[in-house]
């Protein structure tokens, strides 16, 4: 039986840590992240979970006490924002390399600098060849879901890798949202008990972890993370069936929205995928040919799910809220080009232009969403994309924007 | 040792057998090589208590020379040979 709570992100990933009650957790607070330990702090001081909470001092220690907890076989976790996890990425390498299942909430804030303490996506787009798995939440729903289903995704002996529940700063951490949970002991059955097989306070056969690998073994040891990722492609879609007879909901690696007889459409990852659902109805209302691929899984990437998504769209524009200074496009942009052209899908089939938006917590509307969706059409119409490097609401630079209204169906150019 | 496939090793490179360091063989580091010249020891033992890498071999309380296949050279053992003895030369490995 699940109940329905108004939650905010932060609250709602901090009721599933709550329900799914980790051995350790060790956490240091940063903007937006400070909301969920404090809240979890509440719990650990009011007996409502045994976590032994461990307050340090730093982020680097956060991630480093989390990783000697879960390498001494506890169900360890932490979460952070931004400089946050840019400190421990250090550390944060470590834990996938040593295939510790850590289930970590990353709360996405703009990367200094200038500093500043909004949503983007630049703090874990840093982490992206770190080994972990990423998965990315639209709203509180998401939060409180993929936080369930990463637990038992990291521990699946055929996975062993640490997770990454990303959400938005702000915009999904501090946004009060109708969500539905599930009983506490649902979740305590679904997630189980982590059972490792090596750990360090086995004495019966005891191990030793994070030796020394040089020119001899490091690449081989290397080789067989990329095989944890790989086995969780499996993994992540057997979870997601399992939770979805739990709760109802499903969960794919992308979600497809009116992509059926869509013939432009829009990729983009978490908050702004709700902005481009509303505006995708109301040009579907005025008869517009639009579409939504959000992707859930960033990491391992659906490549497959992806292409065969787009398969009858004739252009596309990818959404980045993070740079990749030095290239063209954010890294969403340049992972669906280079999976375009891998299945032998060339840039005249299929229009791809990047559009990179909201950094710093920069806005992003419905109106500049129907703007690229006619940049998209005017693309189809002239052939070719007429301009490659996009950017929405950005000063200086000229900006997708389209002011209409949906009972009129008048549309211009602001 | 014969080097394993990356699909046979246990994830993380966690390391289940004890004391298998003895099958790393690290004397292939070396740039200086420990010389024992027997005559001139005096068994004191002071090479054995301070190698780092347990590449002093000792048989009934008496020093009998060194396990190149661990030593890395370092050279501890030469200079904590007491002065009246040096019984221990380093030399270049590519001269011996």
């Amino acid at each position: 039986m699940s109940k329905v709570v108004a939650l905010t992100g932060n609250e709602a990933a901090a009721e599933a840590l709550r329900q799914i009650n980790p051995d350790v957790i060790a956490a240091y607070p940063i903007t937006p992240q400070t909301e969920l330990m404090h809240k979890y702090a509440e719990f650990v001081a009011n007996g409502k979970v045994d976590t032994e909470m461990i307050l340090v001092e730093s982020e680097h220690s956060a991630m480093s006490a989390t990783i000697g907890a879960s390498a001494a076989g506890a169900r360890a976790m932490t979460a952070t924002s931004s400089q946050g996890l840019a400190l421990m990425w250090e550390v944060v390498n470590i834990a996938a390399s040593l295939r510790l299942p850590i289930v970590m909430p990353v709360i996405n804030r703009a990367i200094s600098g200038p500093i500043n303490i909004h949503c983007d996506h630049s703090d874990t787009m840093g982490c992206r060849d770190t080994g972990w798995i990423q998965l990315f939440s639209e709203d509180s729903q998401e939060v409180y879901d993929n936080c369930c289903m990463a637990v038992r995704i990291a521990e699946h002996p055929d996975v062993l890798t640490p997770v990454m529940v990303n959400f938005d700063g702000f915009i999904i951490s501090h946004t009060m949202e109708r969500l539905e949970i599930l009983e506490d002991n649902e979740v305590k059955n679904f997630v189980g008990t982590y059972d490792p097989k090596y750990y360090l306070l086995n004495t019966k056969n005891p191990v030793s972890i994070g030796p020394l690998d040089l020119q001899d073994y490091y690449f081989e040891h290397r080789r067989s993370q990329e095989y944890g990722l790989q086995n969780s492609v499996k993994v992540i879609s057997d979870v997601a069936k399992k939770y979805a007879v739990l709760s109802g909901r499903n969960y794919g690696f992308i979600e497809k929205f009116m992509m059926d007889d869509a013939e432009v459409a829009i990729i983009c990852l978490g908050s702004t995928a709700g902005t481009v659902k509303s505006t995708v109805k109301k040009l579907r209302e005025m008869g517009k040919k639009v579409g939504l691929i959000k992707i859930r899984v960033y990491r391992p990437f659906p490549n497959e799910e992806l292409i065969e998504a787009l398969k009858n769209v004739k252009a596309v524009a990818v959404f980045d809220r993070s740079y990749g200074f030095g290239n063209v496009g954010g890294p969403l942009f340049i992972e669906v080009r280079a999976g375009l052209f891998g299945a032998g899908i060339s840039p005249k089939d299929i229009l791809v232009s990047s559009y990179i938006y909201g950094l710093g917590g920069r806005d992003i509307t419905e109106r500049h969403i129907a703007g690229v969706y006619y940049d998209l059409f005017d693309n189809i119409k002239a052939g070719k994309v007429k301009k490659m490097q996009n950017y929405i609401n950005l000063r200086g630079e000229d900006s997708p924007e389209i002011i209409y209204n949906v009972d009129t169906s008048l549309v211009s150019k602001s | 040792m014969s080097l394993k496939k990356w699909q046979d090793l246990i994830p993380g490179g966690y390391i289940t057998e004890a004391g298998n360091s003895k099958n790393y063989e690290t004397g292939s580091w070396r740039t200086f090589k420990p010389i024992f010249h027997a005559e001139k020891c005096i068994h004191c033992l002071f090479c054995w208590v301070y190698c780092p890498d347990d590449a002093v071999i000792v048989k009934d309380g008496k020093m009998q020379g060194f396990d190149y296949d661990h030593c890395k050279g370092c050279g501890i053992c030469a200079y904590e040979c007491p002065d009246k003895a040096k019984a221990i030369e380093m030399v270049l490995e590519h001269q011996n």
